[in-house]
């Protein structure tokens, strides 16, 4: 039941991206060129959306759907918040996709994009491999 | 039907990612973030006795099923209800992906940069290989993506965040505007 919702949020989470053109390298580019509001507006509404949902969730004591109280483990900051953020922000101007899109755009038919998640497998694989010798 | 069709205003796609952050949290007091996908994939298939994949990826099942459903929303939306028109794109942005020859708006990805019929030239090396390995080591390094910092850490007023999303940005503008024209004069005919 529960994976079957879970299921159904992604469903309409990649719906959304397509139909908001979120997973589009066009709106990409131009929203690192200034020339469109629309990215802005897309994350802008998500971020205040967000907060007021999780405002609402703390003061009334929302819980999950078998009552357990609702928690999450905090972002701790790290030098690779910098350098790793960073890193992926050159990737995200070249490819025009984050990890969300990359799924998307693959179920929306552009299977070229199969080698952007095999790399960016890669990529985190080889990130475990060094990464005790990165600074953090 | 139309509406099903035709591309949303962004308040609408903003209102429904930002919904998903609540809703993924109620029904199984899940943090929203994809890039741990990543993570998850190489646990699954090349641990290789790395310490940081040592551990049980099967207890992260419900982000596969999340991710499934991406990909199967992401198939309908451009499928099924594929927008019959061409993208509006702003005419400064046209402009300077003309002058490279990028000119076909019919869909979400220029086929110019991103059909199966370039992996194999120089295109497919910068914008899927070069692309996709700085995206998977950078999210990892940055402990999340656009999902887990921009989305989940901003709605939960989490600074972390704060600092990788001014990062993620920085690294997008700065490649757009001093990686992105070297790139492209490269790579087109």
């Amino acid at each position: 039941m529960r994976s079957l919702l879970i299921l159904l949020i992604g469903i309409i989470f990649g719906f959304t991206f397509v139909k908001g053109e979120i997973i589009s390298w066009f709106r990409m580019v131009e929203m690192f060129q200034f020339t469109s509001f629309h990215m802005y507006g897309v994350i802008g509404t998500g971020v205040i959306v967000g907060i007021i949902a999780m405002q609402i969730i703390k003061r009334f004591d929302i819980r999950t759907l078998d009552g357990s109280p609702i928690t999450y483990e905090k972002k701790k900051f790290t030098k690779g918040t910098v350098i790793g953020g960073l890193m992926f922000g050159l990737g995200w101007g070249i490819t025009g996709a984050c990890p969300g899109p990359i799924f998307v755009q693959i179920g929306s038919g552009f299977l070229a994009v199969v080698v952007t998640l095999l790399f960016a497998v890669f990529g985190t694989w080889v990130y475990g491999a060094v990464r005790d010798r990165l600074p953090h | 039907m139309d509406f099903l069709h035709q591309p949303w205003h962004w308040s609408i796609a903003g209102l429904i990612i930002g919904l998903t952050v609540p809703a993924l949290l109620i029904v199984d007091n899940r943090r929203f973030g994809i890039s741990m996908t990543l993570k998850h994939l190489c646990a699954m298939c090349v641990p290789m006795n790395i310490k940081f994949f040592d551990y049980d990826w099967k207890a992260y099942k419900w982000l596969f099923i999340f991710v499934i459903g991406t990909i199967l929303g992401g198939f309908i939306g451009n499928v099924f209800f594929k927008n019959p028109e061409s993208m509006v794109v702003a005419e400064q942005t046209k402009t300077f992906l003309a002058n490279y020859g990028i000119t076909d708006f019919s869909n979400l990805m220029p086929s110019e940069i991103f059909s199966v019929e370039e992996i194999f030239s120089l295109k497919g090396l910068v914008f899927l290989a070069i692309g996709g390995f700085l995206i998977g080591f950078g999210t990892r390094y940055a402990d999340g993506c656009t999902s887990g910092h921009s989305i989940f850490g901003l709605a939960t007023l989490q600074w972390p965040s704060l600092v990788a999303t001014i990062c993620f940005m920085i690294g997008g503008i700065f490649c757009t505007h001093f990686i992105l024209p070297f790139i492209l004069k490269t790579v087109m005919p």
